[in-house]
């Protein structure tokens, strides 16, 4: 697998949310390749800001050398984005880290749990899931961008913190309050949600992966900025830090320290 | 045919430009971009006698034309450094310089002497990054420890040694003078500037560390100002560095006095960037008629 660098066309760019916006991009090159979990630098035009920012992949169309991006403005560079017209270009590198290990899920029943912008790679994850599973979304308040989008692929429960939509709470209040079951957990979402849902998994004794995020600079693992503590010494840092964006975003919960 | 080698310390190098440390690993993730073989050397992470956990997240933050680091010197130590990172440069032709950091005096021998026998060309004794509390910066801001720790590694050393310097200085001058009467082969310069941002939304700092190192173009037309004054101030040979995204940027640093370039946060926005530097530099020399590098070495006085 090659990581690719180049200046994509932009098929189309929607406001789904305040603050949210979807964009699908046109890269063979790089669809081809991804997988759900995995993400994309992307680089700004204005050269004051140096690094990429990366996003997550919402979906994936190999086939038609489509990725799709669901991204929070959460500063200048992604409002730039964000501005970006379909029919515009826009700068990436793809795909990076690895994503979530989909073989882990067979004969399982799998909860995705997505929390804020933790909910788009998600999507992905729930279409490429065969068998049993159960998608647990949190969301702020009512805004609840790409919910309809999961309906058709499990059975949907949602926790919103202003208890607009479902369960009031997060979505560890949602599994308690819907007595959900299931053996394993593929999440992406805030560090207190994940270490909440670890906590979950833990005690409940089963599988749990999780999708972390940190600062990043290269995007490709030279750099060590984004690394995330591990339980024991890693193999490539020799010492108790694993990179995010190459080791990871993916991790088993247990490897890592919240 | 125009000449684009350069000579540092008896080591030749096929063209001036480099990586600077810290923004490469040992090269093995920009090789996907870069063909390494395309570089005059390949500049490695810091490495230190044993494995550095380094600082606490986050460890890095954007700034206006700049970012902040505070790495801290993460590194498998030598042990791991020999073992894997050594013989995949081997695989390349190019030139190895190895980047050595430690908290006291011993530990920098204690790497220097391991890598007597290692097929390295050169060592880089960092004794300026900002983002460690002991060694580090502490031994770069005394011209009396640079000179100190500049004939201490001098003594233990089989390859030329470079001593890279701090801007965090008065004058920049002392400190390379110190680093020449130590016996250095070759001065580089600059490391990162101290710097800090504020959080205002979270009213905290951005970095864990509190203060991180500036990188990136912002601080170029320091590290241009700094490479005038040590050449002046020298008469071995100067790598040059800090902001460098083209080859005009690396041009500047050549006529300014230094005799190779290194590129380092441009990779992060760029990963062909040394490349494209390379490039750069080729074509102002077929534009301007210029046969040899050498001759642009210092040329604005």
């Amino acid at each position: 697998m090659a990581k690719i660098k180049e200046t994509a066309a932009i098929l189309s760019q929607e406001q789904l949310a305040e603050g949210i916006y979807s964009m699908w991009i046109h890269t063979e090159a790089i669809a081809s390749q991804a997988a759900p979990g995995q993400f994309i630098d992307v680089y700004t035009r204005d050269g004051a800001k140096l690094l990429p920012r990366p996003i997550s992949l919402c979906e994936i169309d190999e086939g038609g050398g489509r990725l799709r991006i669901v991204y929070r403005v959460a500063g200048e560079g992604t409002r730039e984005f964000s501005q970006y017209p379909a029919g515009g270009r826009i700068d990436i590198l793809g795909p990076l880290g690895n994503g979530f290990p989909l073989e882990e899920a067979a004969g399982k029943r799998v909860l995705l749990i997505g929390g804020g912008i933790g909910i788009p790679p998600m999507l992905e994850t729930a279409r490429r899931l065969e068998g049993d599973k159960t998608i647990i979304l949190g969301y702020r308040d009512s805004q609840m961008f790409l919910w309809e989008e999961f309906q058709a692929l499990g059975t949907v429960f949602t926790a919103t913190e202003d208890g607009s939509a479902g369960v009031k709470g997060n979505v560890l209040d949602a599994i308690r309050q819907e007595d959900i079951q299931g053996d394993l957990i593929l999440a992406c979402g805030p560090t207190p949600m994940l270490r909440g849902v670890k906590q979950y998994a833990a005690e409940h004794n089963i599988g749990c992966l999780i999708s972390l995020e940190e600062r990043m600079a290269c995007g490709i693992g030279a750099c060590l900025a984004c690394v995330c503590q591990s339980k024991a010494i890693d193999g490539h840092s020799q010492v108790k830090n694993k990179r995010i964006c190459k080791d990871g975003p993916v991790f088993w919960a247990e490897e890592v320290e919240l | 045919m125009i000449n684009m080698k350069v000579n540092l310390a008896g080591v030749e190098l096929k063209n001036p430009v480099m990586e600077a440390s810290g923004t490469f690993g040992s090269g093995a993730e920009y090789s996907e971009f870069v063909d390494l073989n395309q570089l005059g050397a390949v500049v490695t992470k810091g490495v230190a006698s044993v494995p550095w956990p380094g600082n606490p997240t986050p460890r890095i933050a954007e700034t206006w034309g700049g970012m902040l680091n505070a790495i801290g010197l993460q590194n498998p130590g030598i042990d791991m450094f020999v073992k894997r990172d050594i013989p995949f440069l081997k695989q390349f032709d190019t030139k190895i310089i190895v980047n050595v950091c430690g908290r006291t005096e011993e530990d920098y021998i204690q790497v220097v002497e391991r890598l007597g026998d290692e097929p390295v060309d050169l060592l880089e004794i960092n004794i300026s990054c900002p983002n460690v509390k002991e060694g580090g910066i502490a031994f770069g801001q005394d011209p009396k420890a640079v000179e100190a720790i500049t004939k201490a590694c001098k003594s233990h050393a089989k390859q030329p040694v470079i001593m890279k310097l701090s801007p965090n200085v008065t004058d920049i001058t002392v400190m390379a003078k110190a680093a020449e009467a130590g016996g250095a082969d070759v001065i580089s310069l600059i490391n990162t500037i101290t710097g800090m941002k504020i959080d205002v939304n979270r009213r905290t700092f951005a970095l864990a560390n509190k203060t991180g190192g500036l990188s990136g173009p912002a601080i170029k037309p320091v590290a241009v100002r700094m490479v005038y004054q040590a050449a002046q101030a020298v008469r071995i040979p100067i790598i040059g560095m800090g902001g460098i995204q083209t080859g005009e940027d690396a041009l500047e640093f050549i006529l300014a006095g230094a005799s190779a370039v290194a590129v380092g946060t441009a990779n992060f926005h760029n990963p062909y960037a040394t490349a494209e530097v390379v490039q750069g530099i080729r074509d102002y020399m077929e534009k301007n008629q210029i046969q040899d590098i050498n001759s642009l070495v210092g040329a604005v006085k």
